[in-house]
Order: structure tokens, then sequence, then C-alpha cells
């Protein structure tokens, strides 16, 4: 057990850890001391200086994000001292950010305006130096904008790159007054290593990093009489959306969702869930494939382990870094633009809709599914598959646009067909949640028998940490896959890229010998993705968590194979996996990429 | 496909490949070719495996380090307050007359590119300059171009 610290806060005693930072002290009894580049998820970098804090004896204000605790501190949070600085502080920062906050994206979300909310902020501060800047604004990226004007320099950005994604695309150039945050040369963003994953939008405090908006877009197609349009939602959206409109996390908020999305106009409201479970059995299959092909014909030019392709930050991650190892990665596409090439296929024609007539749009948590939908094979339709993506926040703003009150809602069922899914498919949306999909499928096509953990939880492969291991041992096959007899089939879950490189770089070296891995590009997988309600931490993502597998345990169906519309879709179109038309439609093929 | 950088994997092997050496990697590639280009920089990053975002975050923060072309003479005057005081706004003058150039500019010769300089630790001996690494104090017009003549008649006879 750790050293306690004792210690006095504004006159109020505290014991802590030692170690502890004044800061974490603070909250433990309930006095917060604001903050801006500092964060949960982040170390600390102490440059904001919002956080100063006075301690007795001490002439000079402490950062309280970077200061420990010590045995009889004495520490003032409010004195005029504070105060005055503070608000000194926050004048300075806004001298050097452009606080048209009216006009701005992030209105009424960003965290500088709320401080200078708070502290009364006039317009009487310091002479604003955005005008004699010259700064840029680097729009060219389908999936995430950079405003130099608007960035505070506290560095979040640069933290979450380094060491959530372990890619550095973002830096810090230049020093002093004309210090930046910037790309390799300063070239925009869609020019460099990024993956587009939205991590940093995630955490910017401002509105320098911000998603593209697709709205206008959208509701274009919605009052286009000519339009069919139809939308999908991701798994990870409806336990998501109801933070962003007034709810706690970890409310599930499925049938409010689907009901907001037919008020607001979307001709049929279907599932990405439902294209998940495609993706289990495309995937699952090609899994198979390869471990037959591996260990039955000993082909040598098989590449074991098979890795998810689910995650489009994670495709670009792993073009651009290890673009030898493409044959490792699925061919499956991602659920979205499975969904995206049969809608403009199988469902036009059941529908009898002309897919030139068609906007096939998106709701995702995530910032790099829109570039995913720009990707120039993502076209197998003849269209554009996925015309517009719009985040879970976007989706958010539109239901408010459309004077919806999303609380009072009742709930509603999604579209036939493409619209029914397994709780399998609800499961994507957290780290771990494809391989259990995968695996509940996968055991059950060579065994015959369900997987062998209670209640179809496969509990090893859930949870937040870094990277877990699981092994399942094949018994008693189907003749099909006897070659399996016996086989201990190791798994391995990763989530955000930084722990997706370690694994990777395991492989590589020959240390590691998995027949799976699943990586999700964002902590906690798509539902902390970079297209989420702000604000994020462990502890909301846990609380996602959670309701993502009480969503799953709800489901009457529980696996992808049960669900009958995948059956139908396979019966009436594809015929089977991994057969002609799933290689026209499902599966795609991958480019590498600069590493530097 | 890649050609291989020979300059940047000779300094990599001197130095080691841990990021610390990029410091004087990157102080050797610039007293060597007198910039650091970006071809140069994405291949400090490939011998280092670091992001390209890094090594140039790192050029950029040292003003000794020039990712743009500059002459073979660099002239630094210190721009703080002690050296104003003592002129320096004079002497830049009178430099941008003898060079024909503005700060931040590099002669066409290529041999001279002047600039500013935060504070040389010369307050006592302002206004101060610095060509490459030689120091020059107590400055006045006339001094300067005496300076820019010897450079100027020392780079002839190298030349002849």
């Amino acid at each position: 057990m750790k050293e306690q610290v004792n210690l006095k806060i504004d006159n109020l005693s505290v014991s802590v850890d030692e170690g502890t930072t004044i800061l974490e002290a603070a909250k433990k009894i309930n006095i917060r001391i604001p903050t801006l580049c500092h964060h949960e998820d982040l170390c600390v970098a102490g440059n904001c200086r919002v956080c100063v804090v006075e301690q007795a004896g001490l002439d000079r204000l402490q950062p309280a994000c970077a200061n420990p605790v010590s045995e009889g501190m004495e520490i003032f949070t409010n004195s005029l001292k504070v105060r005055n600085s503070r608000k000194q502080i926050i004048e300075l920062l806004i001298a050097e950010h452009r606080a048209e906050c009216t006009t701005c994206y992030k209105n009424g979300k960003c965290e500088l305006q709320s401080l200078t909310n708070e502290y009364i902020v006039g317009e009487n501060g310091f002479i604003p130096l955005v005008p004699l800047k010259g700064y840029t604004v680097d729009e060219f990226s389908p999936s995430i904008i950079k405003d130099d004007s608007k960035c505070i320099r506290c560095q979040r950005c640069v933290r979450t790159c380094d060491q959530i994604q372990s890619i550095s695309a973002l830096t810090v150039a230049h020093k002093g007054g004309e210090m930046k945050v910037s790309t390799f040369f300063e070239k925009p963003i869609y020019e460099v290593v990024c993956t587009n994953c939205g991590q940093c939008v995630n955490r910017c405090p401002t509105g320098a990093l911000t998603e593209k908006v697709y709205i206008n877009e959208v509701w274009d197609a919605l009052y286009n009489p000519e339009k069919f349009v139809v939308v999908q939602t991701a798994p990870a959206v409806r336990i998501a959306l109801g933070e962003a409109l007034d709810m706690k996390p970890g409310e599930i908020v499925t049938g409010k969702m689907v009901a907001a999305l037919r008020r607001i106009g979307f001709n049929a409201v279907l599932d990405t869930d439902f294209s998940a479970d495609l993706t289990i059995i495309e995937e699952g299959n090609e899994l198979l494939h390869r471990l037959k092909r591996a260990l039955k014909d000993k082909d040598p030019d098989v590449k074991i382990p098979m890795t998810t392709s689910c995650s489009p930050g994670w495709i670009k991650f792993i073009e651009h870094t290890f673009p030898d190892m493409l044959e490792n990665l699925s061919t499956a596409k991602s659920p979205q633009q499975m969904f995206g090439a049969l809608a403009k296929t199988f469902y036009a024609q059941k529908m009898g809709v002309d897919p030139a007539n068609m906007v096939s749009v998106s709701v995702m948590p995530c910032t790099a599914k829109k570039f995913e939908a720009n990707r120039p094979e993502m076209r197998a339709s003849g269209y554009q598959d996925v015309d517009y993506v719009v985040t879970t926040r976007e989706l958010a703003l539109m239901v408010k646009q459309a004077g919806i009150d999303f609380g009072s809602l009742p709930d509603d069922d999604y579209d036939s067909i493409m619209g029914e899914s397994s709780g399998a498919a609800v499961i994507f949306g957290a780290t771990g949640g494809v391989m259990e999909a995968a695996l509940r499928t996968v055991y059950e096509v060579v065994t015959g028998r369900e997987v062998p953990f209670d209640g179809l939880n496969i509990t090893p492969v859930r949870g937040m940490e870094n990277v877990r291991e699981a092994s399942i041992k094949i018994e008693d096959p189907v003749p099909e896959w006897d070659f399996l007899d016996g086989v201990e089939v190791k798994t391995c879950v990763a989530h955000g890229l930084s722990n997706a490189k370690k694994v990777m770089e395991a492989v590589k070296s020959g240390k590691a010998d998995y027949h799976f891995i699943e990586i999700m590009a964002c902590p906690g997988g798509c539902l902390g993705g970079g297209g989420q309600p702000l604000p994020t931490s462990p502890e909301i993502r846990k609380k996602r968590s959670e309701a993502i597998y009480r969503e799953d345990s709800g489901k009457k169906i529980r696996k992808s194979h049960e669900n009958p519309e995948i059956v139908q879709i396979y019966e009436e179109f594809l015929h089977e996996p991994l057969g002609h038309k799933s290689h026209e439609l499902l599966h795609t093929n991958y480019v590498a990429r600069q590493r530097y | 496909m890649l050609q291989t950088n020979e300059t940047i994997k000779k300094l990599a092997d001197k130095f080691g490949r841990k990021e610390e050496s990029l410091l004087p990697i990157l102080e050797n590639v610039y007293e060597q070719k007198h910039i650091i280009s970006e071809d140069d920089m994405v291949d400090i990053a490939r011998e280092l495996d670091i992001s390209a975002a890094k090594v140039y975050g790192t050029a950029t923060f040292y003003s000794f380090l020039e990712t743009k072309k500059c002459g073979k003479y660099v002239i630094r005057i210190c721009k703080t307050i002690t050296c104003m005081m003592h002129g320096k706004n004079q002497i830049i003058k009178e430099l941008e007359e003898l060079l024909k150039v503005n700060l931040g500019e590099t002669t066409p010769d290529g041999l001279f590119t002047l600039k500013e300089t935060n504070c040389l630790g010369q307050c006592h001996k302002g206004p101060a300059m610095l060509i490459n690494d030689a120091p020059f104090t107590e400055l006045t017009p006339g001094k300067v171009r005496d300076i820019v003549n010897k450079y100027r008649q020392e780079e002839k006879q190298v030349a002849s």
C-alpha cells in the first residue's frame, strides 16, 4: 500500500496516496480546478497554466496538474491571487485564439469558451494577435479540419497522436511566439501519416481540430424528392448518442435513435449491425479458409495470423506502418462498406429503387469512416457505395436542428431488410467484440457446438486491458474441419494503435504465433471513436462498454449466422461466403503507403 | 526503389539509431549542406525509425538548424532590446543595402543569408552579430562594411 499524505486544500483536510497530484487530491474532495492542457488519458504537460493554485509559504503559483502533494501542504484554489492570475492567463490565451465563438462549430462545447464564461473575460483584455499571425486552415482532408487560428497550443493532440496512437503525425514545430502544432513540413493532414482516427479531435479543448461536417449535404439529399435516402447506424452510436442529447453515459438509445432518424426523413432506417453480422460470416470463413491452406495444404503463401479489417484507422495505419504485412489483413470490407455495396445493389433491386437516385448515409462513431467512404476502391456498386458519413456528434446536432425532443421519443424498430442483427454485431462497437463475434460463429461452424463459454460470453477477450490474449482448443470437429482437431486457436485483441504496433512488431519478429488478431484503432474500440460525444475518459468508455454488452445479452439472436436476414441474403443473392458475388461486393484490397 | 542516402546512413552509423542521436545528426547534416531538406528529414526519420514530423519539430525548434536553403555565411543580428537601443536597426539597414537583400533573404550568389536572432549575450558590447560561429560586437555601419568586404575577398581568393 502506498504511503498516505495529509494536506489541506481550501482549509479542508484530505488524505491521499503519495504521488497524487494537487489536482487529483482536490477532485477527491469535490473541488474542481479548471484545466485545459490536462487530460486523463494523457501524460502531464503543465503548459496552459489555468490550473494554478497558491501554496502556503511559496510566492509563485503552482500548476495543480503537474505538482504532487506533500505532507502538511496547504493549498488555496480560489484565493484572490489565483483568481486574478487565472483570469489573466485565460485572457492571454484568448488573445492568441480566434474567438469568433458564434460561428465556430465547437460553440457551446468548447472548453476554453466555458472558462471565459466562468471568469467573465470581457472585451478589454490583451491585444488580439490572431490578425497578425497569418494562420492557415487545413480543410483538404475528408475527415479532419485543422484550424491553427483556434489552437491554444496545449498539445493534447500531439500527446494523443504520440502516446495513444504512436503515430506522431502532429508535432510541435518552431518555438516561442512562432510555436505551432504542425504536421511534417506543415503539409495538409491528408498528405501525411495521419490515420484520420480523430482521437485528437476528441481531445482538442477548442475548435482547432474538428471533424469535417457533412450535415448540410445530408439535409440536401433529404429535401430532394427524387432521392431515396437510406441510413445505416454503427453499433457504437446507439450507446453514446444520448450523451450528446442530455443523457448520461451508458444509456442505450437504439429505439429513440431509429425514431429520430425516421422523423428526420430518411426513407429507410437500416442497421450497420446487419452488415457486421455479414462481416463475421465472410471474415470467419476467410479465417477458416486460411487455416485450411496453412495447416492442411501446407501452402507457404498463405499469411497467418489474419487480422481484422473493420477499423479504417487501423487500415490506414498498417498501410503506412507495416506496408509489407498487408496480406495479413482480412480482405473483408468493413461493415459500413459492405452495407454501402449492398444498399445500391441488393437492397435497391429488392425495393425497386434506381441506385443512381439512392443516397447512402452512414452514422458512425468515427472520423476515419469519412475517409474510408471516399477511398477509390469503395465503388463496388458502380456508384460511391457510401455517400456521406456523419459522426454521432453530427447526428445529435441534426436531431436538435429538427426540433426533436429526443428524450420523449417512443422506441421504434429498424426497417427490413438489412435492419435485423444479432448480439454478435452489437459488440463490434467494443474492443474484443469482433473477436468474440467471430469465435461464436467459427467455433460452431467447425465443431457444430456452441462456444464453451457461459451464456456465449467470451470474457477473456473483453475488458479494457491494452493487449489481451485468449486461446480456444478445437476438439471433435465436424469431418470437413477434421484437420483442426486438437488445434489451439490463438487469438489476440489490441485497441489503440500504439498497442496495435506492439502486437504487429511481435508478429513480424516471430515472437508471437497468433492465428487471429483483432485490432481497433481507438481506445476502447469504436465506443471510444473519434466521432463520439465529448468529453471522453476511461470512466465514460467503461460505461459505454457495459451498455454494449447489456444490449448484446438482451438480444434474442446472439450469433451472426443465426440472423435470419443473413440466411436470406445468402439464399437469394450472395449464394455462398467468399463466393463470386462476395468477392465483387464485400472484399477489397489495400495500398502500401509511405511510412515517413 | 528508394535510393539510400549515404550521408544520413553514415551519420546514423556514427551517432547511433536512438532518438537522442537526432540532434547531432541534424547538426552534422546542416554543417555539410547548409540546409536540412525535406528528403533528408524523411531519411533521418527512416534511419532512426521515428516520425518525420518529430524530426521536423526538432529541426525547426533550434534556430541554428535551417530547413530552408541558406547562404554559405549566415549573418545573425541580435534583435533583443539592448542591441536595439545600441542601434541594431541601422546595422540591419546597412547590411540590407550592402547585400541587396531584405531580412530573411539570401544573396543571389548564395554567399550570405541575413537574419535576426535572439540575445547573443553580448549586451555590454551591442550591437552584436554572428557570422556562422564568429561573433562581432560594438558594430557600426562602417565596421559592418569592412567585415562583409573581408568575407567577400576571402571568397574571391578561394575561388581564384
